[in-house]
Protein backbone atom coordinates (compact mmCIF):
# COMPACT_ATOMS: atom_id res chain seq x y z
CA UNK A 1 0.00 0.00 0.00
CA UNK A 2 2.29 2.45 0.94
CA UNK A 3 4.77 1.62 -2.18
CA UNK A 4 1.91 1.89 -4.24
CA UNK A 5 1.30 5.37 -3.38
CA UNK A 6 4.89 6.22 -3.22
CA UNK A 7 5.21 4.89 -6.90
CA UNK A 8 2.37 7.20 -7.35
CA UNK A 9 3.83 9.75 -5.99
CA UNK A 10 6.62 9.67 -7.86
CA UNK A 11 5.54 9.18 -11.35
CA UNK A 12 3.21 12.57 -10.52
CA UNK A 13 6.68 14.42 -9.49
CA UNK A 14 8.59 12.31 -13.02
CA UNK A 15 5.72 14.01 -14.90
CA UNK A 16 5.45 17.50 -13.24
CA UNK A 17 9.30 17.31 -13.57
CA UNK A 18 9.77 16.85 -16.97
CA UNK A 19 7.71 19.64 -18.26
CA UNK A 20 9.24 22.06 -15.73
CA UNK A 21 12.60 20.49 -17.23
CA UNK A 22 11.30 21.09 -21.23
CA UNK A 23 11.26 24.94 -19.69
CA UNK A 24 13.97 24.79 -18.13
CA UNK A 25 15.90 23.96 -21.53
CA UNK A 26 14.74 27.05 -23.23
CA UNK A 27 15.53 29.88 -20.61
CA UNK A 28 19.14 27.89 -20.23
CA UNK A 29 19.79 27.62 -24.13
CA UNK A 30 18.81 31.10 -24.66
CA UNK A 31 21.16 32.23 -21.26
CA UNK A 32 23.74 29.79 -22.55
CA UNK A 33 24.07 32.05 -25.87
CA UNK A 34 23.08 35.43 -24.80
CA UNK A 35 23.37 35.58 -21.24
CA UNK A 36 19.93 36.87 -21.18
CA UNK A 37 16.90 35.56 -19.14
CA UNK A 38 13.73 35.55 -21.41
CA UNK A 39 11.04 35.69 -19.26
CA UNK A 40 8.74 35.56 -22.29
CA UNK A 41 9.29 32.46 -22.09
CA UNK A 42 6.06 31.67 -19.85
CA UNK A 43 4.01 33.35 -22.57
CA UNK A 44 5.92 30.81 -25.31
CA UNK A 45 4.67 28.51 -23.25
CA UNK A 46 0.74 29.56 -22.97
CA UNK A 47 0.76 29.81 -26.98
CA UNK A 48 2.07 26.47 -27.28
CA UNK A 49 -0.93 25.16 -24.94
CA UNK A 50 -3.56 27.55 -26.62
CA UNK A 51 -2.33 26.64 -30.42
CA UNK A 52 -2.24 22.91 -29.49
CA UNK A 53 -5.73 23.53 -28.04
CA UNK A 54 -7.15 25.05 -30.96
CA UNK A 55 -5.84 22.10 -33.27
CA UNK A 56 -7.47 19.48 -31.28
CA UNK A 57 -11.31 21.57 -30.80
CA UNK A 58 -11.54 23.67 -33.95
CA UNK A 59 -9.87 21.67 -36.27
CA UNK A 60 -10.41 17.96 -34.42
CA UNK A 61 -6.76 17.26 -35.48
CA UNK A 62 -4.96 13.86 -33.42
CA UNK A 63 -2.74 14.61 -30.69
CA UNK A 64 0.18 14.12 -32.19
CA UNK A 65 -0.47 16.33 -34.72
CA UNK A 66 -1.93 19.13 -32.18
CA UNK A 67 1.66 19.05 -30.40
CA UNK A 68 3.86 19.41 -33.44
CA UNK A 69 1.48 22.47 -34.46
CA UNK A 70 1.75 24.00 -30.87
CA UNK A 71 5.83 23.59 -31.18
CA UNK A 72 5.20 24.92 -34.24
CA UNK A 73 3.65 27.95 -33.32
CA UNK A 74 6.30 28.41 -30.11
CA UNK A 75 8.78 28.25 -32.16
CA UNK A 76 7.87 30.91 -34.66
CA UNK A 77 6.66 32.81 -32.02
CA UNK A 78 10.23 32.83 -30.07
CA UNK A 79 12.63 33.81 -32.84
CA UNK A 80 10.22 37.04 -33.89
CA UNK A 81 10.14 37.70 -29.74
CA UNK A 82 14.07 37.49 -30.75
CA UNK A 83 14.07 39.36 -33.85
CA UNK A 84 12.36 42.28 -32.34
CA UNK A 85 12.85 42.92 -29.24
CA UNK A 86 16.35 41.62 -27.62
CA UNK A 87 17.75 41.63 -31.50
CA UNK A 88 18.21 45.64 -31.54
CA UNK A 89 19.34 45.60 -28.27
CA UNK A 90 21.85 43.27 -28.70
CA UNK A 91 25.16 45.59 -27.83
CA UNK A 92 22.98 48.18 -25.06
CA UNK A 93 23.49 46.98 -21.35
CA UNK A 94 22.34 43.86 -19.82
CA UNK A 95 19.54 45.55 -18.42
CA UNK A 96 17.75 46.61 -21.68
CA UNK A 97 17.21 43.23 -23.06
CA UNK A 98 15.72 42.06 -19.51
CA UNK A 99 13.37 44.96 -19.57
CA UNK A 100 12.61 44.17 -23.20
CA UNK A 101 11.86 40.62 -21.74
CA UNK A 102 9.15 41.66 -19.09
CA UNK A 103 7.59 44.09 -21.39
CA UNK A 104 7.05 40.98 -24.20
CA UNK A 105 5.65 38.92 -21.12
CA UNK A 106 3.41 41.55 -20.30
CA UNK A 107 2.00 42.31 -23.84
CA UNK A 108 1.63 38.73 -24.80
CA UNK A 109 -0.76 37.71 -21.80
CA UNK A 110 -2.60 40.85 -22.60
CA UNK A 111 -3.25 40.20 -26.06
CA UNK A 112 -3.80 36.27 -25.17
CA UNK A 113 -6.75 37.96 -22.70
CA UNK A 114 -7.81 39.81 -25.73
CA UNK A 115 -8.14 36.93 -27.74
CA UNK A 116 -9.00 34.14 -25.42
CA UNK A 117 -10.93 35.75 -22.74
CA UNK A 118 -9.85 35.74 -18.87
CA UNK A 119 -11.59 31.96 -18.45
CA UNK A 120 -9.86 28.72 -18.66
CA UNK A 121 -10.64 26.58 -21.48
CA UNK A 122 -10.74 22.95 -21.29
CA UNK A 123 -8.88 20.11 -24.03
CA UNK A 124 -11.98 18.15 -24.81
CA UNK A 125 -12.84 14.50 -23.39
CA UNK A 126 -11.18 12.15 -25.13
CA UNK A 127 -7.93 13.55 -24.38
CA UNK A 128 -8.56 11.94 -20.82
CA UNK A 129 -6.35 9.63 -19.26
CA UNK A 130 -6.67 5.98 -18.80
CA UNK A 131 -5.27 4.03 -16.22
CA UNK A 132 -2.41 1.34 -17.38
CA UNK A 133 -2.36 -1.16 -14.90
CA UNK A 134 1.21 -3.09 -14.73
CA UNK A 135 0.98 -5.59 -12.17
CA UNK A 136 0.20 -3.98 -8.38
CA UNK A 137 0.95 -0.50 -9.91
CA UNK A 138 -1.38 1.84 -11.58
CA UNK A 139 -0.15 4.75 -14.38
CA UNK A 140 -2.03 6.96 -15.74
CA UNK A 141 -1.54 6.93 -20.04
CA UNK A 142 -1.51 10.34 -20.29
CA UNK A 143 1.76 10.54 -17.56
CA UNK A 144 3.20 8.32 -19.55
CA UNK A 145 3.23 9.62 -22.57
CA UNK A 146 4.42 13.08 -20.92
CA UNK A 147 6.90 11.26 -19.21
CA UNK A 148 7.69 9.15 -23.11
CA UNK A 149 7.37 12.53 -25.30
CA UNK A 150 9.71 14.62 -23.03
CA UNK A 151 12.46 12.26 -22.95
CA UNK A 152 12.74 11.64 -26.83
CA UNK A 153 12.18 15.31 -26.95
CA UNK A 154 15.34 15.73 -24.73
CA UNK A 155 17.45 12.93 -26.35
CA UNK A 156 16.82 14.96 -29.50
CA UNK A 157 18.10 18.36 -28.40
CA UNK A 158 21.18 16.09 -27.08
CA UNK A 159 21.82 14.78 -30.02
CA UNK A 160 21.22 18.02 -32.16
CA UNK A 161 23.66 19.85 -29.88
CA UNK A 162 26.60 17.03 -29.77
CA UNK A 163 26.12 15.25 -33.30
CA UNK A 164 25.13 17.95 -35.88
CA UNK A 165 27.09 20.74 -37.15
CA UNK A 166 24.53 23.27 -35.90
CA UNK A 167 24.80 21.98 -32.94
CA UNK A 168 28.57 22.63 -32.90
CA UNK A 169 28.28 25.98 -33.99
CA UNK A 170 25.78 26.66 -30.61
CA UNK A 171 28.15 25.64 -28.86
CA UNK A 172 30.96 27.67 -30.03
CA UNK A 173 28.70 30.48 -30.16
CA UNK A 174 27.63 30.29 -26.79
CA UNK A 175 31.67 30.06 -25.49
CA UNK A 176 33.37 32.72 -27.29
CA UNK A 177 31.05 34.79 -29.86
CA UNK A 178 33.49 36.54 -31.84
CA UNK A 179 35.74 33.99 -32.57
CA UNK A 180 33.04 31.64 -33.55
CA UNK A 181 32.10 34.35 -36.54
CA UNK A 182 36.15 34.36 -37.31
CA UNK A 183 35.07 30.37 -37.90
CA UNK A 184 32.73 31.51 -40.53
CA UNK A 185 29.33 30.86 -38.54
CA UNK A 186 26.89 33.15 -38.77
CA UNK A 187 25.89 34.17 -35.32
CA UNK A 188 22.73 35.86 -35.65
CA UNK A 189 20.91 32.56 -37.44
CA UNK A 190 22.85 30.47 -34.40
CA UNK A 191 21.13 32.50 -32.44
CA UNK A 192 17.69 32.64 -34.53
CA UNK A 193 17.74 28.81 -34.04
CA UNK A 194 18.50 28.57 -30.13
CA UNK A 195 15.55 30.57 -29.77
CA UNK A 196 13.35 28.35 -32.60
CA UNK A 197 14.71 25.15 -30.45
CA UNK A 198 14.27 26.55 -26.87
CA UNK A 199 10.38 28.02 -27.80
CA UNK A 200 9.63 24.73 -29.88
CA UNK A 201 10.74 22.71 -26.27
CA UNK A 202 8.12 25.19 -24.21
CA UNK A 203 5.61 25.05 -26.46
CA UNK A 204 5.78 21.02 -26.31
CA UNK A 205 5.49 21.81 -22.42
CA UNK A 206 2.72 23.76 -23.15
CA UNK A 207 0.53 21.54 -25.10
CA UNK A 208 1.29 18.71 -22.57
CA UNK A 209 0.51 20.72 -19.48
CA UNK A 210 -2.61 21.66 -20.83
CA UNK A 211 -3.59 18.39 -22.13
CA UNK A 212 -2.55 16.77 -18.50
CA UNK A 213 -4.95 19.36 -16.26
CA UNK A 214 -7.61 19.61 -18.98
CA UNK A 215 -6.95 23.21 -19.42
CA UNK A 216 -5.37 26.31 -20.83
CA UNK A 217 -5.91 30.18 -19.95
CA UNK A 218 -3.45 33.29 -20.65
CA UNK A 219 -2.34 33.53 -17.34
CA UNK A 220 -0.81 30.00 -17.41
CA UNK A 221 2.63 30.26 -17.93
CA UNK A 222 2.99 32.02 -14.97
CA UNK A 223 4.10 29.69 -12.08
CA UNK A 224 5.33 27.14 -14.71
CA UNK A 225 7.46 30.07 -16.71
CA UNK A 226 8.89 30.80 -13.19
CA UNK A 227 9.46 27.36 -12.20
CA UNK A 228 11.21 26.40 -15.09
CA UNK A 229 13.53 29.20 -14.61
CA UNK A 230 14.30 27.62 -11.46
CA UNK A 231 15.01 24.57 -12.27
CA UNK A 232 17.47 26.56 -14.97
CA UNK A 233 19.19 27.99 -12.04
CA UNK A 234 19.23 24.87 -9.92
CA UNK A 235 20.96 22.94 -12.42
CA UNK A 236 23.20 25.49 -13.49
CA UNK A 237 22.01 28.41 -16.11
CA UNK A 238 22.91 27.60 -19.39
CA UNK A 239 24.11 23.77 -18.66
CA UNK A 240 21.67 21.56 -20.69
CA UNK A 241 21.96 18.45 -18.69
CA UNK A 242 21.28 20.99 -15.62
CA UNK A 243 18.14 21.92 -17.19
CA UNK A 244 17.17 18.24 -17.17
CA UNK A 245 18.38 17.62 -14.16
CA UNK A 246 17.26 20.40 -12.46
CA UNK A 247 13.69 20.30 -13.85
CA UNK A 248 13.52 16.80 -12.27
CA UNK A 249 14.34 17.46 -9.30
CA UNK A 250 12.22 20.35 -8.18
CA UNK A 251 8.94 18.23 -9.53
CA UNK A 252 9.53 15.06 -7.47
CA UNK A 253 10.25 17.88 -4.44
CA UNK A 254 7.00 20.04 -5.05
CA UNK A 255 5.01 16.65 -5.53
CA UNK A 256 6.75 15.13 -1.90
CA UNK A 257 6.53 18.73 -0.30
CA UNK A 258 2.78 18.89 -0.90
CA UNK A 259 2.31 15.59 0.76
CA UNK A 260 3.05 17.31 3.96
CA UNK A 261 2.16 20.86 2.81
CA UNK A 262 -0.19 21.21 -0.05
CA UNK A 263 -1.33 24.77 0.65
CA UNK A 264 2.64 25.80 0.11
CA UNK A 265 3.08 23.62 -3.13
CA UNK A 266 4.29 26.80 -5.23
CA UNK A 267 6.27 28.28 -2.23
CA UNK A 268 8.79 25.49 -2.48
CA UNK A 269 9.96 25.72 -5.90
CA UNK A 270 10.99 29.24 -4.53
CA UNK A 271 12.44 27.93 -1.40
CA UNK A 272 14.42 25.94 -3.49
CA UNK A 273 15.75 28.59 -5.10
CA UNK A 274 16.62 31.01 -2.32
CA UNK A 275 18.52 27.56 -0.77
CA UNK A 276 20.58 27.02 -4.46
CA UNK A 277 21.31 31.03 -4.71
CA UNK A 278 22.29 30.81 -0.58
CA UNK A 279 24.33 27.76 -0.75
CA UNK A 280 25.41 26.82 -4.56
CA UNK A 281 24.55 30.18 -6.75
CA UNK A 282 26.49 27.98 -10.15
CA UNK A 283 23.70 25.21 -9.41
CA UNK A 284 24.08 21.57 -9.11
CA UNK A 285 25.62 21.36 -12.32
CA UNK A 286 27.42 24.29 -13.41
CA UNK A 287 31.06 25.45 -13.55
CA UNK A 288 32.61 28.19 -13.00
CA UNK A 289 34.31 29.95 -15.75
CA UNK A 290 38.12 29.52 -15.92
CA UNK A 291 40.24 30.21 -18.50
CA UNK A 292 44.11 30.10 -19.45
CA UNK A 293 45.27 33.03 -20.74
CA UNK B 1 47.10 41.07 -52.05
CA UNK B 2 45.91 42.74 -48.87
CA UNK B 3 46.09 46.36 -48.69
CA UNK B 4 44.73 49.50 -46.45
CA UNK B 5 44.02 52.78 -47.27
CA UNK B 6 43.25 54.87 -44.70
CA UNK B 7 41.87 53.17 -42.25
CA UNK B 8 39.63 54.82 -39.09
CA UNK B 9 38.06 53.20 -36.45
CA UNK B 10 36.42 54.18 -33.51
CA UNK B 11 35.39 52.80 -30.18
CA UNK B 12 32.57 55.23 -28.94
CA UNK B 13 33.74 58.17 -29.62
CA UNK B 14 37.81 57.44 -28.67
CA UNK B 15 39.46 57.04 -32.48
CA UNK B 16 41.61 53.62 -31.83
CA UNK B 17 43.24 54.03 -35.91
CA UNK B 18 43.92 57.55 -37.25
CA UNK B 19 44.37 56.58 -41.04
CA UNK B 20 46.19 53.55 -41.25
CA UNK B 21 47.74 52.66 -44.65
CA UNK B 22 49.69 49.68 -45.22
CA UNK B 23 50.08 46.56 -48.29
CA UNK B 24 51.20 42.88 -48.56
CA UNK B 25 51.84 41.51 -51.07
CA UNK B 26 51.77 37.52 -52.27
CA UNK B 27 54.31 35.25 -50.67
CA UNK B 28 55.12 37.56 -47.78
CA UNK B 29 55.28 38.01 -44.25
CA UNK B 30 54.48 41.57 -42.68
CA UNK B 31 54.65 42.50 -39.56
CA UNK B 32 53.30 44.99 -37.55
CA UNK B 33 54.90 46.13 -34.12
CA UNK B 34 53.96 47.94 -31.64
CA UNK B 35 53.62 48.91 -27.78
CA UNK B 36 50.45 47.60 -25.87
CA UNK B 37 47.18 50.14 -26.95
CA UNK B 38 48.96 50.82 -30.25
CA UNK B 39 45.95 49.61 -32.10
CA UNK B 40 47.68 46.50 -33.91
CA UNK B 41 44.69 44.20 -32.93
CA UNK B 42 42.04 46.72 -33.57
CA UNK B 43 44.02 46.85 -37.06
CA UNK B 44 43.56 42.76 -37.58
CA UNK B 45 39.83 43.15 -36.36
CA UNK B 46 39.08 46.12 -38.90
CA UNK B 47 40.67 43.80 -41.56
CA UNK B 48 38.29 40.15 -40.24
CA UNK B 49 35.23 43.01 -39.90
CA UNK B 50 34.96 42.39 -36.17
CA UNK B 51 35.22 46.29 -35.40
CA UNK B 52 33.68 48.64 -38.05
CA UNK B 53 35.29 50.72 -40.13
CA UNK B 54 34.68 54.63 -39.83
CA UNK B 55 36.34 55.26 -42.94
CA UNK B 56 38.87 54.49 -45.53
CA UNK B 57 39.02 50.95 -47.74
CA UNK B 58 40.46 47.80 -47.07
CA UNK B 59 41.13 45.40 -50.55
CA UNK B 60 41.69 41.83 -50.42
CA UNK B 61 42.95 40.31 -53.85
CA UNK B 62 41.91 43.45 -54.98
CA UNK B 63 37.89 43.31 -54.17
CA UNK B 64 37.16 45.85 -51.65
CA UNK B 65 36.06 43.77 -48.07
CA UNK B 66 35.50 46.74 -46.53
CA UNK B 67 32.46 46.65 -44.00
CA UNK B 68 31.43 43.15 -45.00
CA UNK B 69 30.54 40.71 -42.34
CA UNK B 70 33.03 38.46 -40.73
CA UNK B 71 31.95 35.12 -42.01
CA UNK B 72 31.99 36.16 -45.64
CA UNK B 73 35.38 37.69 -44.87
CA UNK B 74 36.54 34.28 -44.15
CA UNK B 75 34.80 32.54 -46.85
CA UNK B 76 37.03 34.85 -49.47
CA UNK B 77 40.35 33.23 -47.76
CA UNK B 78 41.30 35.09 -44.58
CA UNK B 79 41.45 33.53 -41.24
CA UNK B 80 42.89 34.58 -38.01
CA UNK B 81 44.58 33.47 -35.07
CA UNK B 82 43.17 36.09 -32.34
CA UNK B 83 45.13 37.15 -29.22
CA UNK B 84 44.92 35.10 -26.30
CA UNK B 85 44.36 31.96 -28.69
CA UNK B 86 40.96 31.99 -27.87
CA UNK B 87 40.32 28.29 -28.81
CA UNK B 88 37.15 27.41 -27.58
CA UNK B 89 37.91 26.01 -24.02
CA UNK B 90 35.36 23.30 -23.36
CA UNK B 91 35.68 21.29 -26.74
CA UNK B 92 38.25 18.86 -27.97
CA UNK B 93 40.78 19.68 -29.69
CA UNK B 94 39.40 17.52 -32.74
CA UNK B 95 36.01 19.88 -32.20
CA UNK B 96 38.36 23.21 -32.50
CA UNK B 97 39.95 21.83 -35.63
CA UNK B 98 36.37 20.99 -36.84
CA UNK B 99 34.69 24.07 -36.37
CA UNK B 100 37.89 25.84 -38.18
CA UNK B 101 36.64 24.49 -41.74
CA UNK B 102 33.16 25.38 -40.51
CA UNK B 103 32.26 26.96 -43.85
CA UNK B 104 34.09 23.61 -45.85
CA UNK B 105 31.54 20.95 -46.28
CA UNK B 106 33.84 18.44 -48.19
CA UNK B 107 34.32 15.75 -45.11
CA UNK B 108 37.41 14.03 -47.01
CA UNK B 109 38.94 17.31 -47.80
CA UNK B 110 38.62 18.25 -44.17
CA UNK B 111 40.17 15.02 -43.33
CA UNK B 112 43.15 15.92 -45.33
CA UNK B 113 43.47 19.78 -44.19
CA UNK B 114 43.63 17.94 -40.34
CA UNK B 115 46.35 15.33 -41.71
CA UNK B 116 48.37 18.68 -42.79
CA UNK B 117 48.01 20.37 -39.41
CA UNK B 118 48.93 17.37 -37.67
CA UNK B 119 51.87 17.17 -39.98
CA UNK B 120 53.17 20.11 -38.46
CA UNK B 121 51.71 19.99 -35.14
CA UNK B 122 52.31 16.40 -34.01
CA UNK B 123 51.23 16.99 -30.15
CA UNK B 124 47.88 17.88 -31.55
CA UNK B 125 47.09 14.29 -33.22
CA UNK B 126 48.47 13.00 -29.51
CA UNK B 127 45.58 15.21 -28.18
CA UNK B 128 43.01 14.81 -30.21
CA UNK B 129 40.40 13.89 -27.53
CA UNK B 130 41.35 15.97 -24.80
CA UNK B 131 39.46 19.37 -23.54
CA UNK B 132 41.22 22.15 -25.43
CA UNK B 133 41.00 24.28 -22.03
CA UNK B 134 43.41 21.97 -20.84
CA UNK B 135 45.70 22.01 -22.68
CA UNK B 136 48.93 24.11 -22.13
CA UNK B 137 49.37 27.23 -23.12
CA UNK B 138 52.11 26.47 -26.11
CA UNK B 139 49.74 23.18 -27.20
CA UNK B 140 46.56 26.01 -27.42
CA UNK B 141 48.53 28.61 -29.68
CA UNK B 142 49.74 25.24 -31.85
CA UNK B 143 45.72 24.88 -31.66
CA UNK B 144 44.83 28.65 -32.44
CA UNK B 145 47.01 28.18 -35.90
CA UNK B 146 45.79 24.74 -36.35
CA UNK B 147 42.50 25.50 -36.22
CA UNK B 148 43.15 29.02 -38.49
CA UNK B 149 44.81 26.83 -41.22
CA UNK B 150 41.69 24.28 -41.23
CA UNK B 151 39.90 27.42 -43.43
CA UNK B 152 42.71 27.33 -46.05
CA UNK B 153 43.40 30.46 -46.03
CA UNK B 154 45.24 32.65 -48.76
CA UNK B 155 46.07 35.31 -46.16
CA UNK B 156 46.70 34.18 -42.09
CA UNK B 157 46.22 36.85 -39.75
CA UNK B 158 48.56 36.26 -36.73
CA UNK B 159 47.62 37.89 -33.43
CA UNK B 160 50.53 37.87 -30.99
CA UNK B 161 51.55 34.33 -31.21
CA UNK B 162 54.02 34.45 -28.78
CA UNK B 163 52.09 35.90 -25.89
CA UNK B 164 52.72 34.53 -22.59
CA UNK B 165 54.98 31.30 -23.80
CA UNK B 166 58.67 30.40 -22.93
CA UNK B 167 61.12 31.55 -25.12
CA UNK B 168 61.60 28.17 -26.59
CA UNK B 169 58.36 27.52 -27.49
CA UNK B 170 58.28 30.74 -29.06
CA UNK B 171 60.82 30.40 -31.50
CA UNK B 172 59.41 26.77 -32.12
CA UNK B 173 56.17 28.40 -32.79
CA UNK B 174 57.92 31.40 -35.18
CA UNK B 175 59.71 28.77 -37.10
CA UNK B 176 55.87 27.03 -37.66
CA UNK B 177 55.00 30.16 -38.93
CA UNK B 178 58.20 30.13 -41.93
CA UNK B 179 57.15 26.67 -42.46
CA UNK B 180 53.10 27.84 -43.67
CA UNK B 181 54.73 30.88 -45.22
CA UNK B 182 56.91 28.54 -47.83
CA UNK B 183 54.49 26.62 -48.58
CA UNK B 184 52.52 29.41 -50.02
CA UNK B 185 50.22 31.19 -46.99
CA UNK B 186 50.65 35.26 -46.70
CA UNK B 187 50.93 36.15 -43.10
CA UNK B 188 50.23 39.69 -41.56
CA UNK B 189 52.02 39.17 -37.99
CA UNK B 190 51.23 41.76 -35.19
CA UNK B 191 53.76 41.50 -32.06
CA UNK B 192 55.38 43.08 -29.06
CA UNK B 193 58.14 40.64 -29.34
CA UNK B 194 59.67 42.59 -32.61
CA UNK B 195 62.67 40.92 -32.36
CA UNK B 196 61.25 37.59 -33.16
CA UNK B 197 58.91 39.12 -35.70
CA UNK B 198 61.52 41.11 -37.56
CA UNK B 199 63.92 38.30 -37.76
CA UNK B 200 60.92 35.97 -39.96
CA UNK B 201 59.63 38.63 -41.50
CA UNK B 202 59.96 40.41 -44.92
CA UNK B 203 58.48 43.89 -44.19
CA UNK B 204 57.23 45.79 -41.19
CA UNK B 205 55.22 48.48 -40.03
CA UNK B 206 55.80 50.11 -36.95
CA UNK B 207 52.68 51.83 -35.17
CA UNK B 208 52.16 54.19 -32.71
CA UNK B 209 48.81 55.31 -30.90
CA UNK B 210 47.23 54.45 -34.16
CA UNK B 211 49.38 55.65 -37.25
CA UNK B 212 51.73 54.25 -38.64
CA UNK B 213 55.36 56.03 -38.07
CA UNK B 214 57.79 53.61 -39.87
CA UNK B 215 57.64 51.15 -42.74
CA UNK B 216 60.90 49.55 -43.91
CA UNK B 217 61.58 46.18 -44.84
CA UNK B 218 62.57 43.96 -41.85
CA UNK B 219 66.16 43.97 -41.91
CA UNK B 220 66.20 47.58 -42.24
CA UNK B 221 63.97 48.13 -39.25
CA UNK B 222 66.08 46.05 -37.29
CA UNK B 223 69.20 48.12 -37.57
CA UNK B 224 66.91 51.02 -37.53
CA UNK B 225 68.47 53.33 -33.73
CA UNK B 226 64.99 54.27 -33.12
CA UNK B 227 63.50 50.44 -33.59
CA UNK B 228 66.44 49.44 -31.60
CA UNK B 229 65.90 51.87 -28.57
CA UNK B 230 62.03 52.30 -28.35
CA UNK B 231 61.50 47.93 -29.21
CA UNK B 232 64.19 46.12 -29.35
CA UNK B 233 65.38 47.04 -25.72
CA UNK B 234 68.93 48.18 -26.89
Amino acid sequence: MFFQQFFAQVMNGLTLGSTYALIALGYTMVYGILELINFAHSEIYMTGAFVGLIMVTVYKLPFAAALLAGMAGSCILGVIIEKIAYRPLRKATRIAPLISAIGVSIFLQNAALLVFGPQARAFPANFSAAALNFGFVQISSLQLLILVISVLLMIGLHLLIHRTKIGQAMRATAQDKETAQLMGIRIDRVISFTFAIGSALGGAAGVLVGVYFNSADPMMGFFPGLKGFVAAVLGGIGNIPGAMVGGLILGLAEVFGAVYMSQYKDAIAFAVLILILLFKPTGLMGRRIQEKV
Amino acid sequence: MLKLENVVTHYGNIQALKGISLEISRGEIATVIGANGAGKTTTLKAICGLVGVTSGKIFFEEKDITGKPTPDIVSSGIAMVPEGRRIFPRMSVLENLQLGAYLNNDKNDVRKDMERVFELFPILKQRLKQVAGTLSGGEQQMLAIGRALMAKPRLLLLDEPSMGLAPMIVSSIFDIITEINQSGTTILLVEQNAQMALSIAHKGYVLETGRIVMEDTAENLLHNEQVKKAYLGE
